[in-house]
C-alpha cells in the first residue's frame, strides 16, 4: 500500500456515521492530528487563535470520535446528538475536527479565514454545512443548547447536547442564566464542557476577573458538576460516561486544559490566546508534533 | 396595489393590538404543533396566557432573562420548531439586540420575535417601558423581518404571517385599547403595504397605531380641499419599496407617521427609498430624539406630537414645499 493510500483510508474510519466510540489510543493519535492541522492552517492563514483550540483538543477529539452520535454526510441527520461550540473563536479545533469527521474536505482547513472559503472566522451556519447555530459573540451558546434540550424534551427524543464554553465566558452574565434555566428544567440530556485553561486574552482569569469557585458556583446552580483533567484521555471519557449516566440534572465538565497544550514555547502563556504562530514557529512547532509544514499541508491538500 | 379603502366609523371599537397576537397564537398552535411559546415573566401582559392555558406542554416560561429568552428560542428553532418569544419591546430590542444579531439573524433562524409595550403610549411606567428604538436597531440587522400592525385584526394577521414566514420576524404591539380600523377581511400581505384611503395631492404613511391618526387627519384635510393618501405600511421590513414609490410619483409628497424616534425609523426606512427614486418633499412625524415620561397615554401622544393635528399639520408643510 503506498503512503497516501494508507492515509486516505485511515482518513476515511474517521467519516463513519453513528458514535464511532473509538479506543483510546486512536483517539490520541487522532488528536495529535487535530494540533498539527491547527497549526497548519494557522500558518497558512497568518490569523486566528492558537492557545483555546490546542486546549481543547483533547476533550474535543473525544467528543468527535468518542461520544457524539452523528452523521458528517448528513448533518441534518434527524438521529443526531447537537454540539455547539459557545467559544466562536476557537475555530481552528471545531474546523479540523469537522474535516477529520469528514463534514468537508481537510483541504479547506488551507482556506481558514479566506475570502474564497467557507471557513469564517468565528463559526457561521450561513457558510459552513455542519454549523447549526453561528457563535462568535461569548456567553450565548448554553442558552442555544438550553433550546435545542428541550426541543428534545418535547419531541421524546434521545439525542444528547453538549455545549463547550470557555472559562473566560464564564464571566458573561447570559452563562448564569442558562445555567438557572437548565437546571430548573432538569435537562440531564445537556452536558457542558468548560475548557479551563484560567487564560484569557487579557491575562489569567483570575487576575482579570475571578470565576472561582467554579465547580462550587455551578454545584450551587444544581448542575452535576464533573473535574477532568482535559488532556488525558481515559479521564476524559470517564467523564463523558459519568454526565451520560446521571439523571435529573444538567452535567457539566470542568476539563482542566493548559492553553496552547502541546507546543513547547506555547504552553500556558496567554499571549497566545489571539495570534497565529509565524511560518517559522509553525515549523518549529509541527517538528515537536512530529511533521513539517510541508509534509502536513500536503496532507491536507490531498484530501 | 390593493385598496382596502377603510372608512372611519363615528365610533370605533377600542381593543388592545396584543390581544389579537394572543388570540393568533392559539390559533396556529391549534393547527401547528410545532408552534412554541417562551415568556419572560411576562404571560398577562404579553397575553401569551391564552396559549399557555390551551397547550401547557408547548409554553416555556423563562424567568427574567431575555437573553436566555432568546437563545433558548434560537435552540428550538434549529430543532424545527417555530417559537414566539415574548416580552416588552424594550427588553426584546435593546437588552437582546445581540442575541437577535448573532444568534437568530446571523443564523437566519425562525424565531419569532413578539414586542410589546412599544410607543409612547404605553404611559405611566415611563421612558424606561416605552420601547421607541425598536424599528431603528431590528431594521438594520441582516436577515430580519418586522411588523407594527396597527390594530386588533392587523396584529391577529401579523402574527399568522409571521408563523408562516420562514425567517426571523419582530413583531410590535401597544400597550393600550386602540380604535379596530380594520376588519376580519381587511387584505393583508407581510412585505406589503396597504392604501387604506386614496388621495392625490400626498401620502401619508403610517404604521402602528399612528394609521388611525393618519386616517384621522385625512378627514380633516378634506375639509381644506386637500386630498391625501393613507398607507398602512405594517411590513418595516422588508419594505414595500414599488408602493413608495408609486405614491411618491402619484402624489408628489410624502409624510411619515410613526410612534418610534425619528432616527432611523418608519421615516427614516421611507425616505431612504424615496431619495434614492422619486425625490419629492417629506415630513416625518416622529418622537424627535428625546425619552419619553410618564403620563397618561393620550395626554404623552399630545405632547410628543403624534396626533392627527401633528400630521395635518406636516401636511401643510410638506404641501408648501412641493408647491414651491
Amino acid at each position: 500500500m503506498t503512503p497516501e493510500a494508507a492515509s486516505a483510508s485511515e482518513i476515511e474510519a474517521g467519516h463513519r456515521a453513528g458514535r464511532l466510540q473509538w479506543p483510546i489510543e486512536k483517539l490520541t493519535e487522532k488528536a495529535l492530528q487535530i494540533r498539527r492541522d491547527i497549526i497548519t492552517l494557522l500558518s497558512k492563514s497568518q490569523t486566528g487563535h492558537s492557545g483555546g483550540p490546542l486546549s481543547c483538543a483533547d476533550f474535543g477529539t473525544a467528543l468527535f470520535f468518542h461520544e457524539l452520535n452523528i452523521d458528517p454526510a448528513n448533518p441534518k441527520w434527524p438521529e443526531r446528538d447537537y454540539w455547539h461550540f459557545s467559544i466562536g473563536h476557537v475555530t481552528p479545533v471545531i474546523y479540523s475536527l469537522m474535516a477529520e469527521r469528514g463534514y468537508f474536505p481537510l483541504r479547506d482547513l488551507m482556506k481558514f479565514r479566506a475570502f474564497d472559503g467557507h471557513a469564517q472566522g468565528h463559526p457561521s451556519a450561513h457558510d459552513t454545512a455542519g454549523i447549526e447555530v453561528s457563535a462568535g459573540s461569548l456567553g450565548q451558546g448554553l442558552s442555544v443548547c438550553c433550546g435545542v434540550a428541550m426541543a428534545a424534551r418535547m419531541d421524546q427524543h434521545p439525542r444528547r447536547i453538549y455545549c463547550v464554553m470557555g472559562d473566560g465566558e464564564q464571566q458573561e452574565g447570559q452563562i448564569w442564566e442558562a445555567s438557572m434555566f437548565a437546571a430548573h428544567y432538569k435537562l440531564d440530556n445537556l452536558c457542558g464542557i468548560i475548557d479551563y485553561n484560567r487564560k484569557q486574552i487579557d491575562g489569567d482569569v483570575e487576575d482579570t476577573m475571578g470565576i472561582k469557585p467554579l465547580d462550587a458556583k455551578w454545584r450551587s446552580f444544581n448542575w452535576n458538576v464533573i473535574d477532568c483533567d482535559g488532556h488525558d484521555m481515559k479521564d476524559i471519557l470517564g467523564a463523558f460516561a459519568q454526565a451520560r449516566a446521571h439523571r435529573g440534572q444538567p452535567s457539566v465538565i470542568l476539563a482542566h486544559t493548559v492553553m496552547g497544550k502541546g507546543i513547547s514555547y506555547m504552553a500556558d502563556d496567554y499571549k497566545w490566546h489571539g495570534k497565529p504562530p509565524k511560518p517559522d514557529q509553525a515549523e518549529q512547532a509541527l517538528k515537536e508534533l512530529g511533521t513539517s509544514y510541508a509534509e502536513w499541508s500536503a496532507r491536507l491538500l490531498a484530501h | 396595489m390593493s385598496v382596502a379603502t377603510i372608512t372611519l366609523p363615528e365610533k370605533a371599537e377600542m381593543k388592545k393590538t396584543r390581544e389579537g397576537f394572543g388570540r393568533a397564537l392559539v390559533d396556529l398552535g391549534e393547527q401547528d404543533p410545532r408552534i412554541v411559546v417562551l415568556v419572560g415573566d411576562l404571560t398577562e401582559s404579553t397575553m401569551v396566557s391564552f396559549f399557555a392555558e390551551r397547550f401547557p406542554d408547548r409554553f416555556i416560561q423563562v424567568g427574567i432573562a431575555e437573553q436566555n429568552m432568546c437563545g433558548i428560542a434560537a435552540g428550538l428553532a434549529a430543532m424545527g420548531k417555530i417559537p414566539f418569544f415574548a416580552t416588552y419591546g424594550a427588553f426584546a430590542s435593546c437588552r437582546a439586540a445581540d442575541q437577535i444579531r448573532v444568534t437568530v439573524a446571523y443564523t437566519n433562524l425562525n424565531v419569532k420575535i413578539a414586542g410589546a409595550h412599544g410607543g409612547i403610549s404605553v404611559g405611566p411606567d415611563g421612558a424606561t417601558h416605552q420601547a421607541m428604538e425598536e424599528i431603528s436597531i431590528i431594521r438594520s440587522i441582516p436577515n430580519m423581518n418586522m411588523i407594527v400592525p396597527c390594530d386588533y385584526w392587523e396584529t391577529y394577521k401579523a402574527t399568522i404571517a409571521a408563523a408562516r414566514h420562514k425567517g426571523p420576524v419582530y413583531l410590535r404591539f401597544g400597550r393600550e385599547d386602540v380604535p379596530v380600523v380594520t376588519t376580519k377581511e381587511t387584505p393583508f400581505t407581510f412585505g406589503k403595504g396597504e392604501v387604506f384611503a386614496e388621495g392625490k395631492d400626498l401620502t401619508i404613511i403610517a404604521c402602528g397605531v399612528m394609521v388611525y391618526e393618519a386616517l384621522r387627519a385625512r378627514e380633516t384635510l378634506a375639509q381644506s380641499k386637500i386630498s391625501a393618501r393613507v398607507v398602512d405600511l405594517h411590513t418595516v421590513k422588508p419594505l414595500d419599496r414599488a408602493l413608495i414609490e408609486r405614491c411618491a410619483r402619484e402624489t408628489g409628497a410624502i409624510v411619515t407617521a410613526e410612534e418610534h424616534q425619528v432616527n432611523g425609523g418608519l421615516g427614516g426606512a421611507v425616505s431612504e427609498v424615496v431619495v434614492q427614486s422619486v425625490p419629492v418633499p417629506m415630513e416625518l412625524v416622529a418622537v424627535h430624539d428625546r425619552f419619553g415620561q410618564s403620563g397618561k397615554p393620550a395626554e404623552l401622544m399630545d405632547a410628543f406630537g403624534l396626533r392627527a393635528k401633528d400630521i395635518v399639520a406636516a401636511a401643510e408643510r410638506v404641501l408648501k414645499r412641493k408647491r414651491a
